[in-house]
């Protein structure tokens, strides 16, 4: 089996995220970037199956030449080989990168597509789902368990109040949920020989894809300081501001 | 503003690979070492993780075992600042696997001894230790009692080595024993721990490196076959090439000590409030953490240094010179001591505390301080050196 899976390069869930003076963006200077944890789980999940039937994983970043870093991240776990498809943030939407990720599945000719439910800085949670519309396939979103047999792929997906199970002919789209693995540590040996697994480059314009926006970002906003609490004496009083003071009831 | 755990940049001397293979043993460490250091400590219990060590590749890393590309001496001291971050007693766990046991074998083992037990040691199926010291021979390892004597089909081994790391842990020891007059008469022997007459046990009461297994070795003529001489080892100075192998780690882990102390104690300054401000607006606090910084810049910035002239040397065939290893491992042991005592200054009494973890750290400092070649010797190494006149005799 043959899986494309995508590792985007986020900012650090840790650090302290700021948005920059004109509101453009958010500073990344000095910021540690890390593969999209939600990614990550999708790479393990191709490694786990490509263990399981064979095959082949091909991982995929959509981003600046930095990005190269969290392909190599993704080939130190054990990824096959990867592709850096030369971009950057603002140039990009959803529908761009599905657009994109349209392209190389018909250059590579995948199984599955694994990927994050949603990147941890857009949390937009789309593209998977316009990439399946466009290639015409199935799509399993939000993955807790994920099985192949016969052709096919039966997830368990976490839904709103419990767990869903649908099944898809392959080829098929897969995203991931928080729950569906614990990614392994790269090892170091795993760490070295990446650096010698090949690593192709190509731009949106090579694949053909014409990037015209369709969501445009206006603004960044910070959110609203959070003002100091009251402590109120007694549950009338707590009523009475809620009523006239919030008026919240 | 400056980082204010990498003042000068440091991050970036360092290579993409060198880096990762940072933040994968990190990761590591965050998640299954950090969490269980402290009720280690409180139960003077080793870690069971030579399994989970094994897998992340970290034994061996820097040896060409043929199966691929090896780590460089940077990201695998590195790799020992991050197993050190969380407790001296793992990076040394690591150290003796790899540079005491792994490096001698590979050094002065048959093609047999690196056929049988070098892949065993790098999975951590089997674990090895170093048997040097002796009760009564620490940094005069050349008037050791231990002796091995020559019989028929192989040699029996008589003596009692102590401070064995990974001790009553190891199926294998790498024991170092005379057989002959003098110190050129030294050489190694791998000897499994199940031998006849071979017996040990653990050293209680330690003070520091509570989470070490830390072992006392008695070997009353136990007979091991010939093969079982490592047949490159040639005197004391074979013994020494391995422990300089040891020093590198340290000079490297004990900056991820100093760097946790110093975090803790950064992060707690800026706290805690007396006369109604942070501590960490007063002067006298500010000194110290100034004089700290300035050290911590120092230490990191040797210990790249040291690295990159160990590969340097290390791919010329050769090795680092051994007075330049001394004068690394003393200079940022004292370090680290000094700053791992300075922020437990900084946190009053919660700075004896093991939430904190900084009397732990400080405490192991000063095992590091004395093992693997005092402090004294090492300055004395730094001063034949420097001299030409030699100290010892």
């Amino acid at each position: 089996m043959k899986f494309l899976v995508t590792v985007k390069r986020v900012t650090d869930y840790e650090a302290k995220i700021k948005v920059k003076a004109d509101k453009s963006g958010i500073v990344t200077d000095g910021v540690n970037m890390i593969v999209n944890p939600f990614d990550e789980i999708g790479v393990e999940e191709a490694l786990r199956l490509k263990e399981k039937h064979g095959g082949e994983v091909v991982v995929v970043s959509i981003g600046d030449k930095d990005a190269t870093q969290q392909i190599r991240s993704a080939l130190a776990m054990g990824a096959d080989r990867g592709v850096l498809v030369t971009s950057n943030d603002a140039e990009l939407d959803s529908a761009g990168v599905a657009k994109i990720l349209e392209k190389l599945v018909a250059e590579e000719s995948p199984d599955m597509v694994i990927m994050g439910k949603q990147a941890i800085d857009g949390d937009s949670n789309q593209a998977a789902q316009m990439l399946a519309e466009r290639l015409g396939w199935g799509q399993a979103t939000f993955a807790n368990t994920v099985t192949v047999e016969d052709g096919k792929v039966t997830v368990i997906r976490e839904a709103d109040g419990g767990l869903e199970t649908v099944s898809c002919t392959l080829p098929a789209v897969v995203t991931t949920d928080l729950r569906l693995n614990e990614p392994r540590y790269a090892s170091l040996p795993g760490i070295m020989k990446a650096k010698r697994k090949p690593l192709k480059e190509v731009s949106p314009a090579d694949l053909g894809v014409d990037l015209a926006l369709q969501v445009v970002v206006k603004g960044l906003e910070e959110p609203p300081q959070k003002s100091a609490g009251q402590i109120v004496p007694d549950v009338a009083t707590l009523v009475d501001k809620l009523q006239n003071e919030a008026k919240a009831l | 503003m400056p980082n204010p755990l990498d003042f000068f940049a440091f991050e970036d001397l360092l290579t993409e690979e060198e880096r990762a293979a940072r933040d994968s043993v990190r990761r590591f460490v965050e998640a299954k070492v950090r969490p269980h250091v402290a009720q280690a400590w409180r139960d003077a219990a080793p870690l069971p993780i030579m399994r989970e060590l094994a897998e992340l590749g970290l034994f061996g890393a820097t040896l060409d075992l043929g199966d691929g590309p090896t780590l460089n001496y940077v990201a695998y001291g590195l790799c020992m600042r991050e197993l050190e971050r969380a407790d001296s007693c793992v990076r040394s766990m690591v150290g003796v696997q790899s540079n005491l046991c792994m490096y001698p074998i590979f050094t002065f083992g048959s093609a047999q001894h690196k056929e049988e037990l070098l892949p065993q040691l790098a999975a951590g199926t089997l674990v090895g230790c170093f048997g040097l010291s002796e009760p009564d021979a620490g940094s005069d390892p050349g008037n050791m009692s231990t002796r091995a004597t020559k019989v028929d089909g192989g040699w029996r081994i008589s003596g009692t080595k102590r401070w064995i790391t990974n001790g009553t842990l190891a199926d294998i020891a790498i024991v170092w024993a005379r057989t002959g007059q003098g110190a050129s008469s030294i050489r190694g022997f791998v000897v499994p721990t199940d031998a006849d007459g071979f017996s040990r046990h653990k050293l209680d009461g330690k003070q520091s490196f509570r989470a070490s297994d830390t072992a006392e070795l008695m070997l009353d003529d136990v007979f091991v076959p010939d093969e079982a001489l490592l047949p490159g080892t040639d005197g004391l100075k074979s013994a020494l090439a391995v422990l300089n192998q040891g020093r590198y780690g340290i000079c490297w882990g004990v900056l991820g000590a100093a760097e946790d102390c110093f975090a803790t104690a950064l992060d707690f300054a800026k706290e805690r409030m007396a006369f109604g401000r942070p501590i960490a607006g007063f002067q006298l606090v500010q000194q110290k953490f100034a004089q700290m910084s300035a050290r911590l810049t120092h230490a990191q910035l040797l210990a790249w240094r040291f690295g990159r002239l160990k590969d340097e040397a290390v791919e010329k065939g050769g090795d680092i010179e051994g007075a330049r290893t001394s004068m690394a491992k003393m200079a940022n042991v004292e370090t680290a001591l000094h700053i791992a005592r300075t922020c437990r200054d900084i946190l009053g009494g919660n700075g004896i505390m093991d939430e904190y973890g900084i009397m732990r750290h400080m405490s192991n400092l000063e095992t590091v301080y004395t093992y693997e070649g005092t402090h004294d010797v090492h300055q004395l190494v730094v001063g034949h050196a420097l001299t030409g006149q030699s100290a010892f005799r």
